[in-house]
């Protein structure tokens, strides 16, 4: 399917997404309220169907994070990225891993590395980080340690 | 956490398979639920050798990154490599010459079976079997000789540069390609008498740690993992870089959804990777290995995701870049972190011996789990 | 002639002129004693070292060569090295249950030699319910697994205890019950009196197919009862770690080592004894000059070649199957080889009866 031909289909689906083709694949900005609604329909939608949830993860932009799903349809083998935007503080976007079951573990690792609460996630804890890190969110750009460095 | 000693409210037992177990190959840890013998619950505790590659890799040049990639999935870090040189090259727009693309793919496809044959091994001595594992090692022996040769390190390779490779073929390489592929075929029927064919192998497998497609896909699951379950995933196929599309091979799909589909996926597997071997080995072209690329590379700003097939799985490397020399966020999207993630699924209601069949069919690598 | 049964007659006689009956008696008995302890540590030695050659074998590589020539003495320095290895107890374990526990299963494998005829007229306790003594004291191993698994104070060792438990349990009745097949047809439960019905040829020979039968269950029977591979479930290493010796170090777990080598060669000595004739040479019915060619070679070589043959057989077993899940390996007993044993216990009765056998 052509980015024009998802792009109509995604504006049907939710008017108030923003989209830029200037990458490899069309990207969508929605608000993070809007995100587990628009998550459903893309993945239930007959003309969509993106079952396939590749790659989860976030990006620490100093003065804001953007959350990033990488979306793949097994039927259709058409690709979009979804991009959402968080506020610094207290970053919190709700849970898909009731959509794609794979997003349970990325979307913990994104809450250790990043700090981001995901609203109605199952099983929020640490998963790679060991006891004792809550709330130390290493990915994010300001985080140093002096005793494990990561920075090379 | 929950409470590791002792036992549930139910009066389960709780125990800590891994991080120090014969069967995890790594240091994986489970804390398992059991009742008598049945798993009620599996519950990965990972990073135990997590070295956060991802923000190492903030502070690597494009061309220094790529070699942190073979410390992932150590059993095809040359596809790990290959991923993140295609990433790099995509976004600068280098040509790669047709030569460095078919040694590429040779060596790819060498590691690939490097992989499943120490995946066979491995797994049948989790399921009690230990003579396997040196037959599996005799043929894989002879791969990293070659892989010696030319690149001069048997397990992290690191041969491949953004725009080519590192250093032209020894002039042995086709020799001994063929020598192997030889080797390989008088003695892959070994595999299927001293395993496939077991009955007890076989009723070990068959049933076991079923995993529907619809579960398959939405846990992420892919590689030879996701093929048992008839998903069409292999991304030379799908997504076909550098010149698989150009070559004949089959994706092998199993319809069984259980160990034994996923067990056939990969050793049909390895005959499908020595049939790409065969048709490039004697074709390989003449001309430079490296296209000439600046010393420092400086990526535009922007964002690149380049998704490869290695032994496990679907290999993604997602590059965020600002237009600096080094990377402002890179996220390697590993087969196994999405496979571990099914194995809850797939093991409750199991026996415990089941664990470990269904642990061996997911290939796990811890490296790869944790990065 | 210098054979097993001279030697042993003629320090009887010489114990006898000296000394008078009770010392003879417990001369006869410390001399046994000391060769029991001695064909123990022979046997561990040589066992050991014999699977490590049999699995390098299998596994194209080379096995033991470094310690003695040909890597004679390797189980050697290994028992060395076990004897000066600290023997942790635990702290949680019944301290009691937990030390005991291997010196139960060393002391069953030494009462199972009692009734071994290792070579013509040499056996320690000829006794006339041999075949029942060696399938009674055999069942009390399971206690040691059992009581070392429990002791322990560990998940895996319980685990393994209680596969254990229920493997020994119930691969001791197919066991038993093979057994009972050549008990029927030799009429004795005395393992001299077997060996002798077996004069005009091996009973695996002149006994037809249920015999045959027998045989195949009692190996697949006793494999298990060993905790061997692929019935090693007790000790599955991939699924359970060690299972019921996981908490034993030093001495005490080569203890159980010592004890499951030792294990083996018993249930292969009974076999050899029961179907393959024991120390009898090699007959053929009422060919006179035949099997007075194969009474040349002596009977503590035919016994023990035949001993090790079936040694043999079960490490080529252990080396090239997987293993199996503990309901798999309850069904295999219950669901086949019992209903299967059964019937042809019937058979051999009526054989027996018929007189159908050679």
């Amino acid at each position: 399917m052509t980015n024009e031909a998802l792009k109509a289909i995604i504006t049907e689906l939710l008017p108030a997404a923003t989209f830029e083709e200037s990458g490899q694949w069309l990207t969508i900005y929605v608000a993070p309220s809007d995100w587990h609604l628009l998550a459903k329909k893309l993945r239930t939608e007959a003309a969509l169907l993106f079952d396939f949830l590749t790659c989860l993860t976030c990006i620490d932009w100093k003065t804001h994070l953007t959350m990033v799903y990488h979306l793949d349809s097994t039927k259709f083998r058409h690709n979009i990225v979804v991009k959402s935007k968080l506020g610094a503080d207290n970053p919190a976007i709700e849970t898909v891993s009731d959509i794609w079951q794979t997003a349970n573990f990325h979307e913990r690792e994104v809450y250790e590395m990043f700090g981001v609460n995901f609203i109605n996630h199952p099983d929020l804890r640490l998963l790679i980080l060991p006891d004792g890190w809550e709330g130390k969110k290493p990915m994010l750009k300001d985080f140093e340690d002096p005793i494990n460095m990561i920075r090379l | 956490m929950v409470e590791e000693i002792g036992r549930t409210a139910d009066g389960d037992i709780i125990i800590n398979v891994g991080p120090q177990h014969p069967a995890t190959h790594g240091v994986l840890h489970l804390v398992i639920t059991i009742n008598g013998e049945t798993i009620k619950k599996v519950e990965p505790h990972l990073g135990y050798i997590h070295r956060s590659i991802e923000k190492m890799c903030e502070s690597l040049t494009y061309r220094q990154f790529i070699y942190v990639t073979s410390r992932m999935d150590y059993l095809s870090s040359h596809i790990n490599n290959h991923a993140c040189a295609l990433c790099v090259e995509k976004a600068l727009q280098i040509e790669v010459s047709s030569r460095a693309q078919v040694v590429r793919i040779l060596l790819d496809e060498l590691t690939r079976i490097a992989s499943h044959e120490l995946w066979w091994g491995a797994m049948a001595m989790d399921l009690g079997a230990f003579t396997p594992f040196f037959h599996a090692f005799r043929e894989r022996e002879t791969i990293n000789d070659i892989m010696e040769e030319t690149c001069g390190a048997r397990l992290t390779m690191n041969y491949i540069v953004p725009g080519g490779i590192m250093q032209d073929i020894h002039p042995n390489f086709q020799k001994r390609i063929k020598d192997f592929i030889k080797l390989y075929k008088s003695k892959i029927s070994e595999y299927d008498e001293l395993v496939t064919g077991n009955i007890i192998f076989q009723n070990r497998m068959k049933g076991v740690g079923y995993l529907s497609a619809e579960d398959a896909i939405s846990f992420g699951v892919t590689g030879p993992a996701a093929r048992g379950s008839n998903i069409s995933c292999d991304v030379r196929k799908i997504y076909p870089y550098e010149i698989y599309d150009q070559l004949e091979f089959v994706e092998v799909l199993e319809t069984g959804c259980d160990s034994f589909a996923r067990y056939m996926v990969r050793i049909r597997e390895m005959n499908q990777s020595i049939r790409i071997i065969e048709q490039l080995v004697d074709n390989i072209p003449e001309g430079d290995f490296q296209t000439k690329t600046k010393a420092v590379l400086k990526l535009p700003k922007g964002e690149f995701y380049q998704r490869v097939e290695t032994a496990r799985g679907e290999f993604g490397v997602y590059i965020v870049s600002e237009g600096g020399t080094t990377p402002y966020r890179i996220k390697f999207r590993s087969p196994g972190f999405s496979n571990l993630s099914a194995l809850d699924h797939m093991a409750r209601g199991s026996k415990l011996g089941d664990l470990v069949a269904i642990m061996g069919t997911l290939d796990l690598v811890i490296p790869d789990i944790d990065r | 002639m210098l054979s097993f049964s001279n030697i042993s007659k003629s320090i009887d006689t010489w114990l006898n002129a000296t000394f008078n009956s009770t010392w003879t008696m417990l001369f006869e008995m410390v001399i046994a004693g000391v060769g029991v302890i001695s064909l123990f540590a022979i046997l561990g030695l040589v066992l050991v070292l014999m699977e490590r050659r049999v699995a390098a074998w299998i596994q194209i590589r080379l096995g033991p060569n470094r310690v003695g020539p040909g890597g004679m003495l390797q189980s050697l320095a290994d028992t060395v090295k076990l004897l000066v290895k600290e023997g942790m107890t635990p702290d949680g374990a019944d301290k009691f249950l937990f030390n005991l526990a291997p010196f139960i299963a060393i002391i069953v494998a030494m009462l199972l030699m009692a009734p071994i005829a290792f070579a013509k007229n040499f056996q320690l306790w000829d006794m006339n319910i041999g075949v029942l003594y060696v399938t009674a004291i055999s069942s009390i191993m399971v206690i040691s697994i059992l009581m070392a698994g429990w002791a322990s104070n560990n998940k895996y060792s319980l685990m393994g205890a209680m596969r254990s438990g229920a493997q020994i349990v119930s691969y001791e009745l197919s066991a038993g019950l093979s057994i009972l097949a050549i008990v029927v047809l030799s009429g004795s439960l005395n393992l001299n009196d077997i060996i002798q019905s077996q004069a005009d040829g091996w009973w695996i020979f002149k006994g037809h197919i249920p015999v045959i039968i027998a045989f195949i269950i009692f190996i697949i029977a006793v494999t298990a009862e060993t905790n061997r591979a692929p019935f090693d479930l007790a000790e599955a290493e991939s699924e359970l770690t060690a299972g019921f010796h996981t908490e034993y170090s030093g001495m005490k777990f080569a203890l159980f080592f010592l004890a499951e080598y030792i294990n083996v060669f018993i249930v292969c000595a009974i076999g050899a004894t029961l179907f393959l004739g024991g120390w009898m040479p090699f007959h053929i019915g009422n060919w006179e000059s035949f099997n007075h060619i194969m009474d040349y070679i002596p009977s503590s070589m035919w016994f023990f070649s035949k001993t090790f043959f079936l040694i043999f057989l079960i490490m080529w077993f252990r080396w090239t199957f997987p293993r199996l899940r503990i309901d798999q390996l309850l069904n295999l007993e219950w669901k086949y080889l019992l209903p299967i044993s059964m019937f042809n216990l019937l058979l051999v009765t009526a054989m027996a009866i018929l007189g159908w056998h050679f």
